[in-house]
């Protein structure tokens, strides 16, 4: 085994002094090196997104070197015998061309399918992440709001991508994309044909959405990633409640030798699960499908699953249409298509990107926050969490209800039925079932502190009863959770004449009073204490020192 | 720091599946035990055991070669295995794929050992500071923003203040008028709601005769005669269109032959020839192509969101999103018996949008059936 290093090595030392005599880089190296990062399985869900949009990257780039993005009709003359012959566009051809006839072709295209996948489900479960632990608090709304961007972009990317390869089920995506642009009020068929070069499909899509697809968005995207990445760096990562933990400081690992070593452990195996999906299991068989044309369609045609809560909310809408004016040449609105494409995207992302400052208004907290919330400790956030979810889940759900309906046995118009009652019914439910777990968990939390955990030992009182012994919890769970604090609140309350508090006294003021009262407050206090059981009787275990539970 | 406290920070690594409330192991019973005996140099750096360490530097090791033989084999898959046909892609696949899998992941889980095994444990502090600036620095920052303000003049000219934002006007529209060339139809605006309403079945074969249904994938004609089983369904095209996608995308059709009795009121039956029907295949609701068909019941349904559409009465729609019918063309033969369009379609196929209106009340206006 060599002895350790006692001297920076020359061939590290020459080019670092080099740099820092140019550019001064040992001061930041000095305040960053050993930068400290808090450690919690949560706090790796954004990563993912990170790393799937790096491989995205690498793996795109080797895509274009082959495919042609264009829709000039030729003949396929490739490898795949049964198409050969067959007209096609050139983007199609190109795309079996990359399948079939490059060496590695089908796995990167399998593995940018799958990463894009992942890329989108990391963004979304970070995102969850964040707003469950209320990491969006100040100082972090910017950050939040880039994130919901990034989340957009990452929609439109994927729209764009899965419309290039030109097979027949991309350009049922491309129809169904065209059918919601051209039903939008008053400019529908200006974006159409703005969109299309002309009616569609036109012959200009495929290379229109490829700048979008592989330098627009992507760039927009790169740079908001790293504006993201900085913010986090400069305002230090958020940290779950615990021992020593305070909102003043950061409690980690150093980012050098260990988190970034971690960090890139966890690109490899980021990259390892995306290679072994690419391998094992196939996506998007392009060759089955054949090429495009706006006559065909084959059944139980799928989006990729981000774009399934807009296929599932289309498929929900009843045929609503109204006819503005009366006259046969303006005033058409298609509800049918206009509410379900527009409204429930609209409010996810709406909702998500004024999250952060409705709660700041509601609860009027100012205050910095970097110690995150446990989801029950703030119950209403995570019951209107969870109501957006199952929202979301209820519309996702139904983008596949041909699929349900098959694989199920149940009639395709009642899984229709029940999904227009559930979309509503289902997040009420949520809520109220999420708000009474949240509560109970927090009592539970209570028990743990003031009334301690059950120690295994089991006592038998004088008077025959027996009972098991509470020994005080461990000090870091108790300092987990003693970590809470109540969710701030407005001062509602009205003074000795009855008056209410400044701003509190319209009608907007008393709905804000009243969301305050209802949204903050501590709803169990820790110490409130268990309220049952054997008053005197949890007879310490050994020592005198003990702290259990004889209130 | 006590090996205790430094439980807390690594739960998850440590601890696997401690039950929440339950004292961490080797913690006393009885009260805090004896601090256990500090391994480290500087506060927060556990050092690990050097057998256990030097236990798992092997482990790495073996990782590591595993990677390096894993790259060896995907370059050797990468000469050895051919593509071409779909088996060949699919061997291929699994090589390179396989191998490359292995790489990444022997590399991962390697590095992985090595940060938890042989690195330090760490739980250090670092304090955090508030983001917002001192006062001295805004009132520095704000006061010299004042100045510069002055020195530029920005205030105190107004003349130049208001040129300046005359000149930005003009110039941050030039990127959106260039975009007006994105439609290369280069048709007038208030035209392209009229290409909407029209399909090739309106227009002539070069010698002057209504064009023929075809049928989509051949391009043959369709002779009636031959279209003859009640319940048969095809798929339709417009003669000499089979290849222009635009055209399609508006005027595929699906014809369905039914038994006099089976039809009723809601369909045109001059539109129709012995019991055969034409219907638009492009769905009303988003556009997707309404390919299937149930013979018993007669409902043309859209794979894409589900409208139903009931084809003996006029294709009305009787469940789904779509609002309105599919339109139906009106067809005959021409004098060898194959089917031909009489005409356009009354009103607009496909999607609604804006512009539409109400285009089944100016047909009937213009005497027509919608």
């Amino acid at each position: 085994m060599s002895s350790d290093l006692t001297t920076v090595p020359k061939g590290i030392a020459g080019p670092s002094n080099f740099l820092d005599e140019r550019i001064g880089g040992a001061n930041f190296l000095k305040r960053n090196l050993r930068k400290i990062f808090p450690d919690h399985w949560s706090f790796l869900l954004g990563e993912i997104a990170l790393y799937a949009f790096i491989l995205l990257l690498l793996t795109g780039t080797f895509l274009t070197l082959w495919f042609k993005p264009s829709m000039g009709e030729i003949a396929y003359d490739g490898s795949y015998a049964p198409l050969k012959g067959v007209m096609m566009s050139e983007a199609y051809a190109s795309s079996l061309e990359i399948s079939f006839d490059v060496r590695g072709g089908l796995l990167v295209r399998q593995m940018h399918h799958w990463a894009a996948l992942l890329f989108v489900s990391g963004m979304l479960v970070h995102m969850l992440r964040v707003f469950f632990t209320g990491a969006y608090r100040k100082p972090r709304e910017l950050n939040w709001l880039i994130g919901v961007l990034l989340f957009t972009l990452a929609l439109v990317e994927g729209l764009t991508g899965y419309s290039l390869p030109d097979d027949l089920l991309s350009g049922a995506g491309l129809r169904i994309t065209e059918g919601v642009a051209i039903s939008l009020p008053l400019v529908g068929t200006y974006i159409t044909f703005f969109l299309f070069g002309g009616e569609y499909p036109g012959e200009d899509i495929i290379s229109r959405f490829y700048s979008l697809h592989i330098l627009l968005i992507p760039g927009l995207i790169l740079a908001l990633v790293s504006a993201h990445l900085v913010l986090m760096w400069v305002q230090k990562h958020t940290q779950m409640p615990g021992k020593g933990r305070t909102n003043k400081n950061v409690v980690g690992a150093p980012f050098y030798p260990a988190f970034m070593a971690k960090a890139g452990a966890y690109t490899l195996f980021t990259f390892a699960v995306v290679a072994g999906l690419a391998t094992f299991t196939q996506i998007n068989p392009i060759w089955l499908f054949g090429p495009y044309t706006p006559a065909d369609i084959s059944a139980g045609s799928q989006p990729d699953w981000y774009m399934g809560f807009l296929e599932g909310s289309l498929r929900l809408m009843p045929s609503w249409e109204i006819n503005l004016f009366g006259t046969s040449h303006a005033g058409t609105l298609p509800l049918s298509v206009i509410i379900p494409a527009l409204v429930p995207l609209g409010l996810v992302m709406t909702g998500l990107a004024l999250y952060p400052f409705l709660e700041r208004w509601i609860t009027g907290d100012h205050s910095e926050h970097h110690v995150a919330d446990r989801p029950r400790n703030n119950p209403h956030r995570t019951s209107i969490g969870m109501a957006a979810i199952v929202f979301y889940g209820v519309l996702w759900l139904l983008g596949a209800n041909d699929e349900l309906s098959a694989n199920f046995q149940i009639s395709l118009n009642w899984t229709t039925y029940i999904g227009r009652v559930l979309v509503f019914l289902g997040p009420a439910l949520a809520y109220i079932i999420t708000y009474r777990v949240c509560l109970g968990l927090q009592r539970s939390d209570a028990a743990v502190v003031s009334h301690g955990v059950e120690s295994g030992v089991i006592k038998r009182l004088p008077h025959g009863e027996f009972i098991e012994i509470h020994t005080p919890a461990a000090d870091d769970i108790e300092a987990h959770v003693r970590g809470k604090q109540a969710v701030p609140m407005l001062p509602v309350e009205a003074d000795g004449a009855g008056i209410p508090p400044k701003g509190m006294r319209g009608p907007l003021g008393k709905l804000r009073a009243r969301m305050s009262r209802a949204y903050g407050g501590e709803k169990i206090a820790l110490d409130e204490g268990h309220g049952h059981g054997h008053e005197d009787e949890h007879a310490a275990i050994g020592s005198g020192e003990d702290r259990s539970l004889t209130h | 720091m006590t090996d205790i406290e430094h439980e807390i920070e690594q739960p998850d690594e440590r601890v696997p599946k401690r039950v929440i409330g339950t004292p961490a192991p080797g913690t006393s019973m009885l009260g805090d035990g004896e601090p256990a005996a500090r391994d480290a140099e500087v506060a927060g750096v556990t050092y690990q055991d050097e057998t256990k360490a030097r236990k798992a530097e092997k482990i790495v090791a073996l990782c590591f070669t595993i990677t390096f033989l894993a790259a060896i084999a995907f370059i050797i898959s990468y000469v050895v295995f051919q593509v071409g046909s779909p088996e060949k892609t699919a061997i291929s696949n699994l090589a390179l794929g396989g191998s490359l899998t292995l790489a990444l992941l022997g590399l991962a889980v390697g590095i992985v050992v090595w940060v938890r095994q042989i690195m330090p444990k760490y739980s250090l502090i670092q304090e955090r500071h508030p983001m917002v600036s001192d006062d001295d620095t805004r009132e520095v920052v704000a006061e010299t923003f004042l100045q510069g303000a002055k020195e530029s003049g920005f205030v105190k000219r107004p003349l130049l203040r208001r040129t300046l934002l005359l000149a930005a006007a003009p110039l941050g529209l030039i990127p959106l008028v260039l975009l007006r060339d994105l439609d290369n139809s280069k048709m007038p605006g208030a035209k392209f709601n009229e290409t909407l309403r029209h399909t090739v079945w309106g227009e002539k074969t070069k010698d002057g005769k209504p064009l023929r249904l075809v049928v989509e994938g051949t391009g043959q004609p369709i002779r009636a005669a031959d279209f003859n089983s009640p319940g048969g369904i095809l798929s339709v095209v417009p003669e000499g269109y089979q290849h222009d996608l635009n055209a399609l995308a508006k005027a595929t059709l699906i014809l369905i032959k039914f038994r006099a009795d089976e039809i009723k009121s809601g369909t045109n039956l001059n539109w129709t020839h012995d019991g055969i029907v034409a219907y638009s295949k492009i769905c009303t609701h988003v556009g997707c192509p309404a390919a299937l068909y149930e013979q018993t019941t007669h409902h043309i349904l859209c794979p894409c969101h589900q409208s139903t559409f009931d084809a003996a009465d006029g294709a009305k729609v009787i469940f789904g999103p779509a609002a309105r019918p599919l339109p139906q063309l009106p067809i005959t033969v021409d004098d060898q018996g194959y089917l031909i369009a009489k005409g356009d379609f009354a009103v607009p196929p496909g999607p609604s949008y804006w512009e539409r209106g109400d285009a089944e009340a100016e047909a009937r206006a213009k005497g027509g059936h919608a």
